[in-house]
């Protein structure tokens, strides 16, 4: 019994878990891979976000209010931990759309999830004149947006120093370029090996997004995970003109300008294509059409972890317990649960309200409808 | 703000234009690299950076260290990747103060 | 323009006019792509514009680039100057800019000839108005024959230096001191390349007839100069730097630096070829094959981009990757081509052998390649060396994680002025080799494009 958490994966999800673990006074030894690894935070667009999460499955819009509510708390531990600010702002966020049928659809995913929330859920459908007042530059083609007040952003290069200064700052030992390919019960705890070295736990967490299908399979949970390529553009930056997150163009705090979305089922390639680009730039000038004549510094690609319905799966092993699998898309969104609703139920705790919902039982249901894609 | 240029041409200009740098003429010679034109003309600074607001200028003159990354029409361009032409309207390249920074 | 050719060549200096040339003779439908307006690359910039006064200025050398060149614009290759590419994939598509729009146009073979660019030379002060490359006086010399118009002082190594010293001297410009960061010990070091340099006796003649010049002029000349730093408070107004033990200032308008050339990677690895890091060179190379071919299919590479060896071995390397690339298109057989190859081989291993001990007479002295903490080391988002060494003990284990912590690599140059720097400052304070550290991820755009641009590509 050596009194150690394992964590395998650097990310957000690891890292915000470490976090929690080791205000819990908890050993965690923090296990992330090398320079080049896939890392789906560098896909991350910044976005605390509430808007949309959760249709066809209530329980996960519930977590997801839980975690932004929470996220002014985190955001404040951190800079006392660390001094350093992460920018949490939470003005609302708006999601636009550029025809009728895609408003129409996203509104109705809406009132599902907030008759499904008996109310508790706050959104605003908006027409062009009232968003053009409240989002001015906004542009001529985008036919309205729905808004919620509960969204908001923060910078996610600040967030990922205060991470790893806090993880550390608490007594988290940090490893890095370590490749974890095996999981084995000692019998007195676990062992993981890879490449030719040892760690051993008496717990372990595996947060490793892509990479938790493999180990989590040694440890009977099955999640079924699959990756989903977006690309990312950024421009050069600009004077402050957006304060609002949206779900196409973010302006971050050091004025460069983030724009999304896209799903492409490409396998492991984070690489990038000039059509999608096209695209993504398309709908970024048709939102706002200042856009226009500023310069694309960089493209990537970046893989989100998707399960079979994009929803979370946490997961204790019914057969090696003490082993936990945590896979979710929403790394930033969730970092204040996983800090302080998920780290508590590793440490021993009370499991995270409807924590049941999110196991991977689900998906032996035969009943079990896949409803969305769970973004 | 011009002192002495750091460069002057051994050429007699065969053709002059006037451009426009942050709003004042100057006459440099037409068709030629704009960056060139500007260090000629006594034009030091070209940018400001973004983190300190530090003044910068030309550096490689091959496209490479975008150090003298100007405004032109509302774009920004290389200086050292354009040419000069009549009426050609040059601004300091200065992306205004933000708030929120990782340095801040 | 058509869609499709079957090989595109991207640049137009030596070794991508020479490739072109020997594919069109083989008869085999070449583009050549160029970011400038006229042919000729850096070496030989606006060559074909040059005055006979200009070249006599510039040297023998740089004159001899007219005859390629003349010959290329004579040849009616398909040749399109003013083009920024900004995206190349690895099947083969060409993404570029040219007159504000964007177009695209696929190949069956692809050429880098993107050549080098000067190697980054952090010391204190050198961010400041009035301190530019060497590489960049040799460009304004070249275009517009502009020479520096009050103090110039040229710091560094490498034969660029030397070369635009004398080019200085023909022009008539005083120049107030060379701070030279070679010392007496490199000499003794590189000595012993000699004897395998001795076939290239040629160049060792032009090199040795440019430090006489040098040396006859009087220029105040110090050698095996360390510390230097470039003081100023908005603009370069002197350089510090110690010799011979001593503390040494020279008031001074213009600084050039110059640290040796180091060949263009961007284009390659954005496309995923495999690369090395050279020891010798102190810089990565792509990996390529006898005939210039990269790990990713249907790519070649010739040029000082493959590796710096200078315009001579460019355009060799130029033919010979002319002639693989024509064999893998099947328009020569492999056993047509070998005595013409052998020859050029010939030729080139001629050029090369003076290279070893190039590389170590004008090694980057360690500060150079390793700052103190307080320089800055990424230009565009003003990164200290210092900064990166702190990285590195928060777990940061290579250039693409250091961008995340503090946005080292991330301006607009996407890490072409930090990028040796950063690989170099990781390496040593983990106490690994740089091959084992690696080097920024390279990403579209290679060049900026507006995103109306972007919208609008044909």
């Amino acid at each position: 019994m050596s009194g150690v958490t394992i964590v395998v994966g650097g990310g957000l999800v690891g890292l915000a878990t470490a976090y929690g673990l080791a205000c819990r006074g908890q050993k965690v030894r923090l296990l992330d891979q090398g320079d080049t690894a896939l890392r789906a935070a560098r896909g991350n667009f910044g976005l605390v976000w509430v808007q949309g999460k959760g249709y066809g499955m209530p329980a996960y819009a519930r977590l997801t209010l839980r975690s932004a509510a929470m996220w002014p708390r985190f955001a404040n531990d951190l800079l006392a931990e660390t001094g350093i600010d992460v920018h949490l702002r939470q003005p609302g966020g708006f999601s636009l759309f550029l025809n009728h049928e895609d408003m129409a659809e996203e509104a109705g995913q809406l009132r599902w999830i907030r008759e499904a929330l008996e109310g508790k859920y706050r959104f605003e459908e908006l027409g062009p004149e009232e968003l053009r007042r409240r989002l001015p530059g906004v542009g001529a083609e985008v036919v309205g947006a729905c808004y919620s007040p509960d969204d908001g952003h923060i910078n996610p290069l600040l967030l990922l120093r205060a991470l790893t200064s806090a993880v550390q700052r608490r007594g988290v030992n940090l490893e890095t370029g370590c490749e974890v390919q095996k999981i084995e019960n000692t019998g007195s705890g676990y062992r993981l090996t890879g490449n030719g070295r040892t760690w051993e736990g008496d717990r372990v967490v595996l947060a490793a997004g892509l990479g938790n299908q493999s180990l989590a399979r040694q440890v009977g949970i099955s999640l079924g995970l699959s990756p989903n390529r977006g690309q990312i553009l950024i421009t050069e930056r600009l004077p402050h003109f957006l304060d609002y997150p949206t779900n196409y163009v973010r302006q971050t705090g050091e004025g460069t300008v983030q724009l999304g979305y896209s799903n492409e089922s490409t396998g492991l390639n984070d690489g990038v294509s000039a059509s999608v680009m096209s695209d993504i730039a398309r709908r970024a000038v048709a939102c706002f059409p200042r856009l226009a004549n500023v310069q694309l510094v960089r493209a990537w690609g970046a893989l989100r972890v998707l399960t079979p319905d994009g929803f979370p799966i946490y997961q204790e092993s019914p057969s090696f317990p003490g082993v936990f699998a945590l896979t979710c898309h929403s790394g930033v969104t969730l970092a204040a649960i996983h800090a302080y609703e998920v780290a508590p139920w590793i440490a021993g705790g009370p499991p995270p309200d409807e924590l049941q919902v999110f196991s991977d039982q689900r998906f032996k249901n035969p009943d079990y409808k896949v409803t969305s894609n769970g973004h | 703000m011009a002192t002495s240029p750091l460069f002057r041409s051994l050429d007699a200009r065969t053709s002059e234009v006037l451009i426009e740098f942050d709003g004042k003429q100057i006459s440099v010679a037409d068709d030629t690299n704009l960056a060139a034109a500007l260090l000629e003309a006594g034009v030091d600074v070209t940018r400001k950076t973004a983190i300190s607001g530090a003044s910068r200028t030309a550096y490689c003159m091959m496209g490479v260290c975008f150090e003298c990354l100007v405004e032109i029409d509302g774009v920004s361009r290389q200086a050292c990747q354009v040419r000069t032409h009549a009426g050609l309207k040059v601004s300091t390249h200065s992306p205004a103060a933000t708030k929120g920074d990782i340095h801040d | 323009m058509t869609d499709h050719v079957p090989v595109i060549v991207l640049g137009a200096g030596p070794a991508g006019i020479a490739a072109a040339m020997r594919l069109h003779a083989e008869g085999v439908k070449v583009l050549v792509l160029d970011e400038q307006a006229t042919p000729g690359g850096q070496i030989y910039r606006e060559v074909s514009l040059a005055s006979p006064k200009r070249k006599e200025l510039l040297g023998r050398d740089y004159a001899a680039g007219s005859v390629a060149v003349a010959s290329f614009i004579k040849s009616g290759i398909d040749y399109v100057p003013n083009a920024s590419v900004w995206l190349v994939t690895a099947e083969r598509e060409v993404h570029f800019r040219i007159a504000g729009e964007t177009r695209v146009i696929s190949a069956d073979r692809i050429l880098f000839c993107s050549g080098a660019y000067e190697r980054p030379m952090p010391v204190p002060g050198w961010t400041l108005p009035g301190v530019m490359t060497a590489g960049a006086g040799q460009i304004l010399l070249k275009t517009g024959a502009r020479v520096p118009n009050g103090a110039v002082v040229l710091a560094g190594t490498g034969p660029l230096l030397y070369l635009l010293a004398v080019q200085y001297l023909n022009a008539g410009v005083k120049i107030k001191a060379l701070v030279d960061t070679s010392a007496r010990s490199d000499l003794m070091a590189a000595a012993r390349y000699l004897p395998a340099a001795l076939p290239a006796w040629k160049q060792l003649f032009k090199g040795i007839s440019l430090m006489a010049q040098i040396r006859r002029a009087g220029i105040d000349w110090y050698q095996g100069a360390t510390d230097i730093q470039i003081e100023g408070k908005v603009k370069a107004q002197a350089i510090s730097f110690t010799h011979k033990g001593a503390q040494c200032r020279v008031d001074c308008d213009l600084v050039l630096l110059h640290q040796g050339v180091v060949p263009n990677t961007h284009p390659t690895l954005s496309i995923g070829a495999e690369h090395q890091w050279d020891e010798g060179q102190v810089c990565w190379v792509t990996k390529q094959d006898q005939w210039g071919a990269l790990s990713v299919p249907g790519f070649f590479i010739a040029g000082d981009g493959a590796g710096v060896n200078g315009a001579e071995a460019a355009a060799l390397q130029g033919r010979l990757a002319g002639l693989g690339i024509a064999i893998s298109l099947e328009k020569l057989t492999t056993k047509a081509a070998e005595s013409e190859a052998q020859t050029i081989r010939r030729s080139w291993e001629k050029i090369r052998c003076i290279r070893p001990m190039l590389e170590r007479l004008y090694r980057p002295i360690q500060s150079l390649q390793l700052p103190a903490d307080d320089t800055i080391i990424c230009r565009c988002e003003e990164v200290t060396a210092g900064a990166v060494r702190q990285y590195a003990a928060l777990g940061c284990l290579g250039p693409n994680q250091a961008k995340a912590f503090g946005r080292c690599g991330m301006g607009p140059c996407q890490g072409r002025q930090c990028g040796l720097s950063v690989t170099q400052i990781l390496a040593d304070a983990r106490h690994v080799s740089p091959s084992e550290v690696g080097y920024y991820r390279i990403r579209p755009p290679l060049k900026p494009i507006t995103l109306a641009e972007l919208v609008n590509e044909k």
